[in-house]
């Protein structure tokens, strides 16, 4: 039997993984999307992980809105993606530095 | 599912109606030939008057707060009137872009299609009275920004700017998550009412587990709020994006926030105000410094109202962590961020006005001898550089009052002196902007050009500028109205 706390602690370092994703990532943005979605997919586990041992189904409703919004945002994020594409040519990080100051 | 109740649908009347509506227009503005594209434009502002009039309504027929939708859904007089708020200072972000995107011909029926779904995701964040609520809200505003902010999809700045915006915003999102599902965990509930009760006997491990998940909460607020120490995507963002944007991205989101944070940290937490209120000292310390301090050293004006927002946003923390001591600071927190709102729309909405024929006249020096261009522009201006500063006929300067006022009887003495001491350091920046339109001779290239301006900006600006006055010469009523809201 898995217990709780064995949940927990996957969800956690798959959130600091995806974390960690963000913010050492010097690659491409693909990447940074990936690394979105595992922050959302580890919340998600702690949100099934507390439903189920709590016996509350509110937590698992809670994981479809997120299910959804996650959807709807990697739907944007490759959006932008492909605009930024289409105009540099390019979708490496480190070229994302026009702006700064 | 035995005790299952209808919800009032009837409190939800303004969000029901601006979804319609904004599903309407969503057709209309496919089947609308192009040279009545105006309907699309008319169209929204339409429905963002008849909110504003639903939510009026809904003022004087629910003076008792109600919750409904099975708790997730509050209708009390902070969410009212920061719809109002919204309503208002959205039409005004509207009648600004409408110029501004047709001379850059960036697709125009969608810019105000996603403008309305973002004011929709503001109205449910101010009437959100549970976590989920809370987050749908926050995600349905801040998805049409992104999309918004890369709209101009030749500049390649904005571009940039929306990837960076989107990348740290569900960053944010992901914390605040997080943070949501710890308190999942330690309650068993996601719903704000009853949660300061459920907190109250707490055992030392809810405790504990609490006050992780308000780490993260509060580091998602802060992200989408732009405070140091989570404020990197704010200068980038607001100087990227095309400027009726920022414009819309620097006003109504703000006020939406406030009211979240509101909710979150004295609606819910109650029982960790002394371990919110170090924080919130700590970051809007860090913000006044930082915001202030940083906005000297720009050349482009809008990075450097960026920088300023960031200071602002400090401030108004300022009021919330007195708010627990003397009342009077939530409305003093309340009162600034609107003010704050109506301010910096109006600045973001002069540089729109003067970048006309696709030049965007974002460096301090294109304001050179703006007084010689345009007399009237450039006294506006000077009204709401004014305001920012806090200089006294202003409503800058009863903003900042209030907040000094709530600081000292919250025996916050010396955090009063320390805001004060900053507010002095921004004056400098603002007043620059104003020495710069008044003494100095304009850029050669500029000099003589025409400023051309439509009656409707030129309505638009001038009640946005007049108002930072008037508010400022009569603020009793907007400070009563901010009394009524957060008492």
């Amino acid at each position: 039997m898995i217990s709780l706390s064995q949940f927990l602690i996957v969800a956690a370092i798959l959130f600091g993984l995806g974390v960690a994703g963000l913010i050492v990532n010097r690659k491409n943005i693909i990447s940074l999307l990936m690394s979105v979605e595992l922050i959302l997919l580890a919340v998600n586990t702690n949100f099934i992980a507390f439903s189920h041992f709590q016996g509350n189904n509110a937590g698992q409703v809670f994981v479809f809105f997120i299910l959804t919004v996650a959807a709807a945002e990697a739907a944007i994020g490759l959006a932008i993606m492909v605009v930024l594409f289409r105009k540099t040519h390019t979708i490496e990080v480190q070229n994302l530095d026009n702006l700064k100051g | 599912m035995t005790n299952f109740t209808m919800p009032l649908f009837s409190v939800a009347v303004p969000e029901i109606f601006v979804l319609c509506m904004a599903c309407i227009v969503l057709l209309v503005d496919v089947f609308v030939k192009e040279r009545f594209r105006w309907v699309t434009y008319a169209l929204v502002q339409l429905t963002l008057v008849i909110g504003f009039l639903l939510t009026l309504q809904q003022y004087h027929d629910y003076p008792q707060p109600i919750v409904t939708f099975s708790g997730h859904y509050v209708l009390d007089k902070l969410a009212v009137l920061t719809k109002l708020f919204i309503f208002v200072v959205s039409f005004f972000a509207f009648i600004y872009a409408n110029l501004y995107i047709k001379e850059r011909r960036m697709s125009r029926g969608d810019y105000y299609i996603l403008g309305l779904f973002a004011v929709l995701g503001m109205q449910v964040m101010a009437s959100a009275y549970s976590f989920l609520t809370i987050f749908l809200g926050l995600e349905l505003s801040t998805l049409p920004l992104y999309a918004m902010v890369a709209m101009q999809k030749d500049s390649r700045v904005a571009i940039e700017a929306s990837m960076k915006y989107f990348v740290m915003g569900a960053l944010a999102s992901g914390l605040l998550l997080y943070g949501i599902s710890i308190v999942y965990g330690a309650t068993g509930s996601f719903e704000i009412f009853g949660m300061a009760g459920l907190l109250q006997n707490a055992s030392s491990t809810q405790q504990a587990a609490l006050l992780l998940a308000l780490v993260f909460i509060l580091a998602g607020i802060i992200f989408k709020f732009g405070a140091v120490p989570f404020h990197m995507w704010v200068p980038d963002v607001y100087t990227g994006a095309p400027t009726t944007v920022t414009l819309f991205i620097a006003s109504a989101p703000k006020i939406a926030a406030f009211a979240i944070t509101m909710r979150i940290l004295v609606e819910a937490f109650p029982a960790l105000t002394s371990h919110w209120q170090h924080a919130l000292i700590a970051v809007s310390i860090l913000s006044m410094f930082g915001g202030n301090l940083l906005a000297i050293a720009q050349t482009n004006i809008k990075r450097m109202l960026a920088y300023s927002s960031i200071a602002h946003i400090g401030y108004t923390f300022l009021g919330i962590l007195a708010g627990p001591v003397d009342p009077q600071g939530y409305s003093a927190a309340m009162f600034y961020i609107v003010t704050y709102v109506i301010v910096a729309a109006g600045a973001f909405a002069i540089i729109s006005i003067l970048s006309t024929h696709n030049i965007e006249l974002d460096q301090l020096d294109d304001y050179r001898g703006l007084n010689a261009r345009s007399p009237w522009l450039a006294f506006m201006m000077l009204l709401l550089m004014f305001s920012m500063a806090g200089v006294p006929p202003t409503v800058g300067f009863f903003a900042k009052l209030g907040l000094l006022e709530a600081l000292v009887a919250a025996h916050y003495v010396w955090l009063a002196a320390l805001a004060l001491l900053f507010a002095i350091v921004g004056a400098y920046y603002y007043l620059r902007v104003v020495m710069l339109m008044y003494f100095e001779e304009p850029k050669s290239n500029l000099v003589g050009t025409h400023i051309s301006v439509t009656p409707s900006l030129m309505a638009a600006i001038s009640i946005n500028g007049v108002a930072a006055l008037i508010l400022g010469l009569l603020p009793s009523g907007l400070i009563d109205l901010c009394r009524i809201s957060v008492s």
